[in-house]
């Protein structure tokens, strides 16, 4: 692969200072993908922080039985918030952080296909980050009702509730408009040469990630919108006193849900697939099977919701349905599983901290599939629902499967974004850190749900408290890891850290470690040729 | 580097053993009869043919799942060992194969497909609740359980089932002792002053809905766990094989006491249910108010203080003064003023947000209630004393 330019008489990118604006207005006004990325990633990991000390609040008066600090009401504001928080604030513009800064670099476009669309996409997400944080301060206080805002729960919150709902809508907006941007650059600018078959498997999770979110946002704006107009407008949509159905909120509302927990892996999923290849100095294996499996998993999506729905009370047939199509999922799944191990096997393998991530990922993300297969079979599920088995289920798989891509990948393309190596030693430290307290959280959470515990409690029978103890000292610790991350990032964007080459990483493949590091404010301007 | 990391794992397990030490020491709690045992690493003991399935599904899941976990990543933590740079090893060159595509496709696909056969009986088991014995009807309110005896022996026997642990082993900010008494409550949290009685051997089919917002009814020995929808009907059953008591908790997120309102089953010998039956009937008759009946004005304050703090105290305060979202009784104008309005409010509730009570009050409990708030804390009403005949007038 070579990328050539036109000589204009003037090279590099000083001429260019003269046109991209500076200070504040140089974000405020951003068009630049590498920019927005950055801006991305910056409110992502601010929100992951917010997200985490309500999840310590929480955690908090869990760690023995009775109530110490908060009381019952104002628990639930913090379990709600904390998973609306991390689900729209955190782990999704996460991972559109990293489309942005990625997806024009790897297929060798100069930039998003719509630039002043993109700045839009990322404004509008502080506005509803705002409006969710402030949700805490008005009278009777952020929603109490779960992530899953259930109907008619949420009829009865107060005003905080009403700006939840404005603030998904907002972050629905901006994902809706994300995806348009990225399915556009994707089907449209790539440089010539590279057939969709040949562009890096990260594009291709967000070829299909965006046509999930484009499919289901709509979705959930409407469940909202029903919400809201029975709060406030006299609809009866999930009222049975006005002739609605409480159930026909959860169907429309996991509908876009279940889809939605896939969007948040599959990125995860592109992430790692070009980062074990590159630290096993080996192609990826089954590169077509990668992208069958990845569609296959997103077609799949669409028609298992209502296993989040098998104690409502459907027919023999329907519950039958569902877990025979939720227990399919597992099959595309662990064949990309199976195609990373066989791109580890007789590689030669090192193990930095994007790998160390990577590999962790696959170990604990699996343990995740697992207990997700054993959610799905509808009998063991009427003594798992609603219990803390499902919060260690779904815990293992966005936790330590999301969030650990999200760090792979951010120590893996950080010296492409900033140009200088961050210190390995305390990767290392935040990765041993996180994995070990992240088990020690978490799996006690296993038993607790085995033994009865449910779900969304302020308080609990004396027979929990040990494992109650353990998980808040896990989480504690969790939590702290994230400010050695914190600490690494910021020390190489400063630039304490050795410089970094084109290609920091000798295995590494793709049109991104083409281009020098830092990558310059506008990369292939002239698209390279491919192959 | 690898002593490090041994350092910090063996840290990690004494830090996880000393705080169990530690946390089990401070409490002397055993394990609860019916309810979890002190650290329970796996599903209750099964007292239902359905429980027993479940558990059977799971062990069954578990075992096939680490054996498939051990040799996936067997293989993966050999390939961490073996096919590392540092070693020297050098990396292959394939990257594809039809056959193991093929094959990692087909196998999972046999095994899930084997799963799914596994559980197909007992989801269709746990459909049917045809024939049954004895029919209950079990209404999820905020924050309690109601249960009426719809069919078969107990029929018209109807109650409610409230969380019997108090507040001050609970709230630990409001109540200073609150740890020490709890510490020695094995059913914290998992008992009420009216359990719900059936006998054993005989199917009993529960009918779920709800008063207000989704609830849901689980008992983890008996394998029963059904959502209770307002305005809905749903049902699911059991079969309990084992005299003794059974508790469960609301299993679905219904606001802000969601974990204070367990479920108890106490199953009987068909002898003893007999008895309870009985003994039951006569209780409820006994304790039926006659509406034309009158009271003086002390009567129905002293019912109605203690109604008021099992019922509104939860909302309206201890003391009527409200919270942020809920109004004061103390001062209120429909406290104060015509006793019509208040009975109406009482009765049919407001806003979506206070509950009515016409369902889970009698027309005497109703009376006493709102008497004793016209005369209490302060409150000193024109209109001072409701008699239950004026509430069953405004039911119509």
């Amino acid at each position: 692969m070579s990328s050539t330019t036109l000589d204009h008489g003037h090279v590099g990118h000083d001429h260019h200072d003269d046109h991209h604006p500076h200070g504040w207005r140089r974000w405020l006004f951003a068009t630049n993908h590498k920019d927005i990325g950055t801006l991305y990633l910056i409110f992502s990991f601010v929100m992951l922080l917010i997200g985490g000390v309500l999840a310590l609040m929480l955690r908090t008066e869990l760690f023995q039985p009775g109530l110490q600090y908060f009381q019952p009401e104002f628990f639930n504001q913090l379990t709600t918030m904390h998973g609306l928080i991390m689900v729209f604030g955190a782990i999704m513009p996460a991972f559109v952080g990293f489309a942005n800064w990625l997806i024009p670099m790897q297929i060798g476009a100069a930039d998003m296909a719509f630039a002043r669309m993109n700045n839009f996409s990322f404004w509008l997400l502080p506005v509803a980050g705002l409006l969710l944080s402030a949700s805490f301060f008005v009278p009777g206080g952020a929603t109490a009702a779960g992530w899953t805002l259930y109907a008619p729960l949420s009829t009865q919150m107060g005003m905080g509730m009403d700006m939840g709902i404005f603030a998904i809508h907002i972050m629905g907006a901006s994902s809706i408009m994300g995806s348009i941007n990225i399915i556009v650059t994707i089907l449209n600018m790539r440089a010539p040469g590279m057939t969709l078959m040949k562009m890096p498997l990260f594009c291709w999770t967000w070829l299909i990630t965006a046509y999930l979110l484009i499919a289901v946002m709509p979705v959930l704006a409407g469940a909202i919108t029903m919400m809201l107009t029975d709060r406030h407008f006299g609809t009866s949509f999930f009222n049975a006193a006005g002739g609605g159905d409480p159930v026909m909120y959860q169907h429309i509302f996991w509908f876009f849900g279940h889809p939605e927990v896939y969007i948040m892996i599959l990125p995860a999923f592109g992430i790692v697939s070009e980062i074990i290849p590159a630290f096993a100095r080996k192609r990826l294996f089954g590169y077509s099977s990668m992208v069958y499996a990845t569609s296959s998993i997103a077609i799949l999506s669409f028609i298992v919701w209502a296993h989040h729905m098998f104690s409502t009370g459907m027919p023999v047939t329907g519950q039958l349905f569902f877990m025979y199509a939720t227990m399919l999922i597992a099959v595309p799944t662990g064949v990309k599983v199976f195609n990373w191990l066989a791109t580890m096997w007789k590689g030669s393998m090192t193990f930095e901290t994007p790998m160390l991530f990577s590999v962790g990922f696959l170990f604990v993300f699996t343990m995740g599939g697992f207990t997700g297969l054993i959610c799905a079979m509808a009998p063991i599920d009427v003594q798992i629902q609603d219990t803390y088995y499902v919060v260690a289920h779904f815990h293992y798989v966005l936790v330590a499967g999301s969030l650990f891509a999200l760090f792979a990948g951010t120590y893996y393309w950080l010296p492409k974004w900033t140009g200088f190596m961050y210190s390995e030693k305390l990767g290392k430290l935040h990765f041993w850190s996180s994995i070990i307290s992240f088990n020690i959280t978490f799996f006690p959470m296993h038993f607790l749900g085995l033994a009865g515990m449910p779900r969304r409690y302020a308080d609990y029978p004396m027979q929990f408290a040990d494992f109650h103890a353990i998980a808040t000292i896990g989480a504690f610790w969790f939590g702290l890891s994230q400010l050695i991350f914190l600490v690494a990032v910021i020390r190489c964007a400063q630039g304490k850290g050795e410089k970094a080459v084109a290609k920091p990483w000798d295995g590494a493949t793709g049109l991104e470690w083409e281009l020098p590091s830092p990558a310059p404010f506008h990369s292939w301007e002239t698209p390279p040729l491919v192959k | 580097m690898k002593l490090n990391r041994f350092r910090r794992f063996f840290s990690a397990v004494w830090l996880a053993a000393a705080t169990s030490l530690i946390t089990t020491s401070a409490w002397a709690v055993n394990d609860s009869v019916g309810g979890p045992k002190v650290n329970q690493l796996n599903l209750h003991e099964p007292v239902t043919r359905i429980a027993a399935d479940i558990d059977w599904l799971h062990w069954a899941m578990l075992v096939i799942c680490l054996v498939i976990f051990v040799a996936v990543f067997g293989v993966m933590f050999y390939s961490i060992y073996a096919h590392r740079k540092s070693k020297g090893h050098k990396a292959a060159t394939f990257h594809e194969s039809m056959t193991a595509e093929i094959s990692w496709t087909i196998v999972p696909l046999v095994i899930v497909m084997g799963m799914g056969a596994m559980a197909t009986k007992a989801v269709v088991a746990i459909k049917d609740t045809s024939n049954p014995d004895i029919t209950i009807k079990a209404t999820g309110y905020q924050w309690k359980w109601g249960y009426d005896y719809l069919k078969g022996q107990g029929e018209g026997i109807g109650f409610l089932s409230t969380l019997a642990t108090p507040r001050d082993q609970i709230d630990d900010q409001k109540f200073p002792g609150a740890k020490e008494k709890r510490a020695v409550n094995d059913n914290y949290l998992l008992e009420v002053d009216n359990p719900l009685v059936v006998p054993v051997g005989k199917k009993i089919r529960i009918v779920t809905t709800a008063n207000d917002v989704i609830h849901a009814w689980k008992v983890p020995s008996l394998g029963v766990m059904q959502d209770a929808i307002p305005g809905f009907v749903r049902d699911t059953w059991f079969r309990a094989e084992k005299v003794g008591t059974y508790r469960g908790q609301c299993a679905e997120l219904c606001g802000k006491d969601h974990a204070f309102m367990p479920i108890v089953v106490e199953v009987k010998s068909e002898a003893d249910y007999a008895a309870w039956v009985d003994a039951k009937k006569k209780e409820l008759a006994a304790k039926a108010d006659d509406p034309s009946k009158t009271y003086t004005l002390d009567e129905l304050k002293t019912r109605g203080e203690k109604l008021f703090s099992n019922n509104c105290a939860i909302c309206h305060g201890p003391a009527g003064a409200g919270t942020a979202n809920v109004p004061a009784l103390l001062g209120s104008k429909v406290v104060l003023g015509p006793k019509a309005e208040q009975v109406g409010v009482v009765l049919n509730g407001r806003n979506n947000r206070m509950p009515a009570q016409k369902d889970q009050l009698s027309d005497t409990e109703i009376a006493a209630v709102i008497t004793y708030t016209r005369n209490a804390w302060g409150n000193k009403a024109e209109q001072n004393i409701v008699q239950p005949a004026e509430v069953q007038a405004a039911r119509k």
